[in-house]
């Protein structure tokens, strides 16, 4: 249940990217599994935990969604979906590959001090890491909120999001405001990637199964839809966790692949989303 | 145009030769083309020709490979005739996935999604039941036996996969002559536009998608009495379904040669990079390159390198009357 924040978070910056310029990040799991790799690398290098670290691995993410959208998605924002989907999914390829070049196929795990440790919340224990992870990932996600109803730049990305040419009419910068908005995007998931690295062994295919739990999400909660990405992911996460108790721990993504179906056939605008495909 | 048809017609007619003229590593070389080269084309035909992107073929091919090698191995039944069960297994549920997505109208992202919301739910229940192996996977024992489908020759494999190839794509080349293959663009091109003069969009989706899951459910047969080994985690994955899906986008989706060029470029690419890179030790590179060829392929060469090639030799046709 309490990967349910990270899941949000996830899926949060997957539902932005998507949310404003109509583009399905399929590189968004590997994305987080780079912000994982950098949480290792500061953590067995530099000794800085990932509960810190996880600024540093947000804002480098950021940098790398920007760069992204700036060379490669911008030039086919317009184009059909088809090829949107076959060039993310080669970003994803590099991206993946990559990883698996410069830290080898064998399963990583970052420590942290306090992934030990765990304490009595109620009638539960709790791991102090699985608390910290979902208390900073709702945290982020409030503020990204914040971000976008509160400030100029925010005001801009949904001003894009809600009406691209209206936006341009009154002199957004759009192409801008795009590439910003991936960064952010990026930022969530490089964060959310920190954020789990101490919990979650991982190595590069990692990326792909994350990538697919959070079109999973995004899906359910409604494309495009903030509130739908953040209680999609908690949703998801309950789900899995249940399939787990109740059937067996291999078979809980079936829980999740099952909700997916059922909610593409009957409501595939999703629990929160406003427009129908 | 006119000189690439002769041309290609010139080479699939030598490729029954091959064999008797190259080494065996070539063998082997050229019946992965051939056999990716196959599975794009089936591909092609709901994915390039009606434009459903389906990134789930992955299940239809492991469907069909579970089934002929359960048939052979546990009842004894020859997967001559078990390549066709498992073809009508892998076609019944692409007829299913085809059905509610078609039926609800998804499109695009979503029907990807649900394709490969299949493939994967596929992949976890072969992962979890054990009588078919689980996750460790099936294995088949290697006994020689032609009636089984095993031969000691590497060759006939060759010849297999080559029948295979040309089969598929006497298909393509077929229904892209008669109305069904016109219907069919006429859905990619514009679903609503087609549907307005008449054309029941459902019902050809349906039957693009049938002939597409049947054709790869029986190439699953050829996976698993080539391989031996099937785990749900490779002949169910997504990375699978990529593999399949890049050969027909590179060569060109939507033409009758397009996937076949694909295959001829990529195959021996992945194969060559999987030798040199894996043994020194740089696991990972052939799919880095395969990224960046995708990334400049959408970007520069959309329509695939076939039609590209095909206007570049009909430039030069007029000079020859």
């Amino acid at each position: 249940m309490l990967f349910g924040g990270v899941f949000s978070l996830m899926a949060v910056g997957l539902t932005l990217i998507f949310g404003v310029m109509r583009v399905v990040n399929f590189a968004h799991g590997d994305m987080m599994v780079w912000g994982m790799y950098l949480a290792w690398l500061m953590a067995s290098r530099g000794g800085i935990d990932p509960y810190v670290g996880f600024v540093v691995c947000a804002a480098a993410l950021f940098v790398l969604g920007f760069v992204v959208q700036r060379v490669l998605v911008q030039r086919i924002v317009d184009a059909p979906h088809e090829m949107q989907i076959l060039l993310m999914l080669g970003v994803a390829l590099v991206l993946e590959n990559t990883a698996l070049l410069a830290f080898g196929p064998e399963p990583h795990r970052v420590r942290s001090a306090l992934a030990q440790s765990t304490v009595w919340l109620g009638p539960v224990f709790v791991d102090v890491a699985r608390l910290i992870a979902f208390g900073v990932a709702v945290v982020l996600t409030l503020l990204l909120s914040l971000f976008l109803f509160r400030t100029d730049v925010g005001r801009s990305i949904r001003a894009a999001a809600d009406n691209t040419y209206g936006a341009l009419v009154i002199g957004t910068d759009v192409r801008r405001v795009y590439a910003v908005a991936f960064g952010v995007g990026a930022a969530c998931v490089g964060a959310a990637g920190a954020l789990v690295a101490p919990l979650l062994p991982f190595q590069p295919p990692t990326g792909l199964q994350l990538s697919v739990a959070s079109f999973n999400i995004v899906i359910i909660g409604g494309m495009g839809s903030l509130l739908g990405a953040f209680v999609g992911g908690l949703l998801v996460a309950v789900a899995e966790s249940l399939g787990a108790i109740f059937l067996k721990p291999s078979l809980k993504e079936l829980v999740s692949f099952s909700l997916l179906v059922l909610i593409l056939l009957f409501r595939p605008a999703g629990l929160f989303g406003r427009r129908a495909p | 145009m006119r000189w690439l048809w002769p041309a290609a017609v010139l080479l699939l007619a030598a490729l029954p030769l091959f064999p008797s003229l190259f080494g065996s590593y070539a063998v082997t070389l050229f019946t992965l083309i051939f056999f990716y080269g196959f599975l794009g084309q089936a591909w092609n035909i709901v994915g390039g020709f009606a434009g459903q992107l389906s990134a789930g073929h992955a299940a239809f091919l492991g469907i069909g490979a579970y089934t002929a090698a359960l048939l052979s191995v546990e009842k004894g039944i020859t997967p001559w005739v078990g390549m066709f069960v498992g073809g009508a297994l892998a076609a019944a549920l692409g007829t299913l996935i085809g059905f509610l997505g078609f039926r609800f109208g998804l499109r695009g992202f979503y029907f990807v999604l649900l394709t490969v919301a299949f493939a994967e739910i596929c992949r976890i229940i072969a992962s979890n039941t054990d009588t078919i192996g689980g996750a460790v996977g099936y294995y088949i024992t290697f006994t020689g036996d032609p009636r089984q489908f095993q031969f000691q020759d590497a060759r006939a494999y060759y010849y297999v996969a080559l029948a295979l190839m040309l089969a598929a794509t006497g298909v393509v080349a077929w229904l892209a002559r008669r109305r069904f293959g016109v219907y069919l663009i006429a859905i990619r091109e514009d679903e609503s536009a087609s549907e307005a003069l008449g054309v029941d969009t459902f019902r050809y989706k349906l039957l693009a998608m049938m002939l597409s899951s049947f054709l790869t459910g029986v190439g699953g047969a050829f996976y698993a009495f080539y391989l031996f080994s099937l785990q749900p985690g490779s002949v169910f994955g997504i990375p699978l379904s990529v593999e399949i899906i890049m050969r027909a986008i590179v060569g060109g989706a939507g033409t009758v040669l397009g996937p076949i060029l694909g295959s001829f470029i990529l195959s021996p690419l992945a194969e060559l990079a999987r030798l040199y890179f894996a043994q020194s030790g740089w696991h990972g590179a052939h799919l880095v390159a395969y990224g960046l060829l995708l990334i400049a392929v959408v970007l520069f060469l959309p329509e695939g390198a076939y039609p590209r090639l095909a206007r570049l030799f009909r430039r030069r046709a007029p000079q020859t009357p």
